[in-house]
């Protein structure tokens, strides 16, 4: 009767992970979605929006999937308080959402019987029913929806088939102002899960029956793929065409973002006055801006691969083939992810530890992942190898420089290992998290919802690192521009300032390990990026612009370094925590100082050990 | 020689198969092809030293659907002491280490 706008409804998605959760929320949400984390914790929180044919608004939350209310994960906590309405923060849902895959229902039937204990209104998502269908799979639709006691809407989110239904779904109840009621939920204990399998077990029973054509591919495709030997040749086949990918395919579009950025600073030196406020924004915001940025590329080719392979099924198996390999050294199988995106960048790669259940796994995941060679060591590592590694083959078919090249990836993987292998030892000694893992049927990833996870993952990169690293650069530019350099000063101004002091205060720690005070006023702006301690040793030589003598620093460091020395910087970069928004990450991720503390403790002194070894044996071998 | 080895190991499962049909065992002592059913999920009947109490695993395992009476099939091995090892259990497909596996006792089936 009246215009009134009706108040926006609260809808929450829960469901099993492989439900095609994500890819509904997405059919149902479009490209109405916001990223935030929830308050407090650092899970992604999704929210969407939806405007009903009716006029009124629905507002979608896609809850992190999980396979029961007694949670595990910080994922899954925030799945269980969402939907009990206890999460801080956050108003309890109106309608729930349950999203099940058809062709897999017996699990997600347990976590319905938990739901419904929860009391709110709820609305059941068979989702994938087209496979279903395919498999001559034959559900009584209406029998399970009397058994369960809310209404089932059959759905393909790939295809947006059964979205405006399930809309509609939700309006009903809504509408209908079915309320809820007593959350009679209580973690359940052995018998409980027993008895509700049992339930589930008669209600499958009773509704479902078996498919009359089985999905045998992913039984074909396993038997190849988790083969003991050809699998772990197959996916590390794979690893190696996705590092191709990520160097090569990446490195054409980075180097023009580096250039551009470059061209924008030099621009703006040419004309704006020289000063403190040009000197802002060309080294401090466009070279900071710059540094998160040329790192994208290779972060979204990256997670490119990820993605693809995790939608159609084959993360769960890579976990599993690589379980007992990491397993050896105190890491968890679903550690294998986020170890491999930090050989982009650590950064996503901690982000990404939030899939690890445990919070000790999760731990010592994060705080090896700087130890896996991120892109940002390859231009420190290219620099040093081109001015002290000579170009020689070594049995006559493998490049030195490659050689060592592979040597400092190896090292990087070996000591990640060994530092997790140690952790767990002195810390928590034969605590080893169980490993159950779904290995999902294969399915062809769907493009649409491929490039959307892309797109999501470069915008949470893009706000997270950011807000971390561009603070970071800007104080590292404060430390290298004050104060200034006194008038008819001959030396580089940076080595008056608050870097080269400090710099120079550090030098006769580091002289053991082959340092000069050069190296060490330039470690001070590398510590904002590992990859800005390039730029950082062509201003303490002077260099200026060596962008017209490309070589011309590596020859410059030809003449002041002894071999020793250079092998010292490498070995020290193998293991320095370089990286000042690596170490933020893991305060925000950690919520705490301590374990970013002991990670800059640990990683500087393998560094200083690993430089003083390589510094003193090369200079008996005489190459000091 | 692997190859050798390998016939020998079939030669092995081949003529255990019909000896072992009845059998009761644990899953983490079962190898590929070997099929049954579940007929115990047993907390604390493992080594020990796991990162959760017993009560907890086994709790776990049960909502993963490792339930007294579900089907098993072992399908495959890892390459590393034949670990963690994958399992068709009813309609899904589950990865588990061996050291997990303890307490789930099966009966196996004739071939």
């Amino acid at each position: 009767m009246t215009d009134v706008p009706l108040p926006t409804a609260r809808v929450a998605l829960v469901g099993n992970p492989n439900s095609g959760k994500t890819a509904l929320f997405n059919a149902l949400t479009g490209s109405r979605q916001k990223v935030a984390n929830y308050a407090g914790v650092t899970v992604e929180r999704k929210e969407g929006q939806i405007a009903t044919a009716s006029g009124r608004s629905l507002s979608v939350l896609d809850l992190p999937g999980t396979y029961s209310l007694r949670a595990r994960s910080p994922d899954e906590v925030v799945t269980r308080d969402a939907v009990l309405g206890k999460l801080s923060g956050e108003a309890p849902p109106d309608v729930l959402i349950c999203v099940a895959d058809a062709t897999n229902l017996r699990l997600v039937l347990r976590l319905i019987l938990e739901l419904k204990a929860v009391g709110r209104p709820m609305v059941l998502a068979l989702n994938m029913f087209d496979i279903a269908q395919r498999q001559g799979l034959r559900i009584d639709l209406e029998g399970l929806s009397r058994e369960i006691g809310c209404p089932i809407v059959t759905t393909v989110a790939t295809r947006k088939r059964g979205i405006e239904d399930l809309v509609a779904q939700v309006e009903n109840l809504i509408a209908s102002g079915v309320l809820s009621t007593d959350n009679i939920w209580r973690e359940p204990d052995a018998g409980q899960i027993r008895d509700a399998h049992r339930e589930a077990q008669r209600i499958l029973k009773g509704n479902v029956r078996a498919p009359e054509r089985p999905d045998t591919f992913t039984g074909k495709v396993d038997s190849v793929l988790l083969h003991p030997f050809a699998g772990l040749a197959i996916l590390f086949t794979l690893l190696f065409v996705m590092f191709q990918a990520v160097f090569t395919w990446s490195k054409a579009v980075g180097d023009l973002m580096s250039d551009g950025f470059g061209a924008l600073g030099a621009s703006l030196v040419a004309h704006l006055p020289a000063g403190i406020l040009t000197s802002f924004l060309t080294e401090g915001l466009i070279s900071g801006v710059g540094s998160v940025l040329v790192f994208l590329p290779q972060i979204l080719v990256l997670f490119f691969f990820i993605i693809l392979l995790e939608d159609f099924g084959y993360m769960a198996r890579a976990a599993f083939l690589m379980d007992r390999i990491m397993g050896g050294a105190g890491l968890h199988g679903r550690a294998f992810i986020p170890l491999l995106s930090s050989f982009a960048c650590a950064i996503p790669g901690i982000m990404s530890t939030r899939v690890i259940d445990n919070r000790r796994d999760r731990l010592t995941t994060i705080m090896v992942a700087p130890l896996m060679t991120c892109s940002a060591r390859i231009p420190v590592y290219t620099l040093i190898i081109s001015a002290f590694i000579p170009n020689t083959k070594v049995a006559g078919v493998l490049s030195l420089p490659g050689l060592v090249m592979f040597g400092l990836y190896a090292s990087g993987i070996l000591s990640a290992l060994g530092v997790s292998f140690i952790t767990r030892r002195l810390l928590w000694r034969g605590a080893v998290e169980p490993f159950l893992m779904e290995l999902p049927a294969y399915k062809l990833p769907d493009p649409l919802n491929v490039a959307r996870s892309l797109y999501l993952r470069a915008q949470i990169f893009i706000t997270r690192a950011g807000t971390i690293i561009l603070p970071m650069m800007i104080l590292v530019w404060f430390l290298s521009s004050f104060p200034g350099a006194p008038a008819g000063a001959t030396d580089p101004a940076i080595n008056y300032s608050l870097a080269g002091r400090i710099g120079h205060l550090l030098q006769p720690v580091l002289g053991p390990i082959g340092f000069n005070w050069q190296m060490t006023v330039a470690l001070i702006p590398g510590f904002a990026a590992r990859e800005v301690a390039v730029a950082a040793l062509g201003t303490v030589y002077a260099i200026g612009n060596s962008d017209a003598h490309p070589g011309a620093l590596a020859t410059t460091l030809q003449h002041h370094w002894s071999i020793a020395t250079g092998l010292a910087f490498l070995a020290w970069y193998v293991f320095a925590p370089q990286c000042a928004s690596t170490i933020g990450v893991v305060k925000r991720e950690t919520n705490s100082w301590l374990w970013p503390a002991i990670m800059l403790i640990y990683m500087t002194t393998l560094a200083y050990l690993a430089a003083l070894v390589v510094y003193q044996v090369a200079r008996v071998c005489g190459l000091g | 020689m692997v190859s050798a080895e390998s016939r020998a190991m079939l030669a092995k499962s081949a003529e255990t198969a019909a000896a072992k049909a009845g059998r009761t065992l644990r899953l983490s002592e079962t190898k590929p092809g070997d099929h049954g059913v579940i007929v115990e999920v047993r907390a604390g009947s493992h080594s020990g030293g796991h990162g959760v109490a017993v009560d907890e695993l086994q709790r776990r395992l049960l909502e993963f659907g490792f339930v007294e009476g579900a089907q098993i099939e072992v399908l495959h091995e890892g390459a590393i002491w034949r670990d963690p090892i994958a399992v068709r259990l009813d309609d899904m497909r589950i990865g588990l280490r061996r050291r997990d596996a303890e307490g789930v006792w099966i009966r196996l089936d004739a071939k």
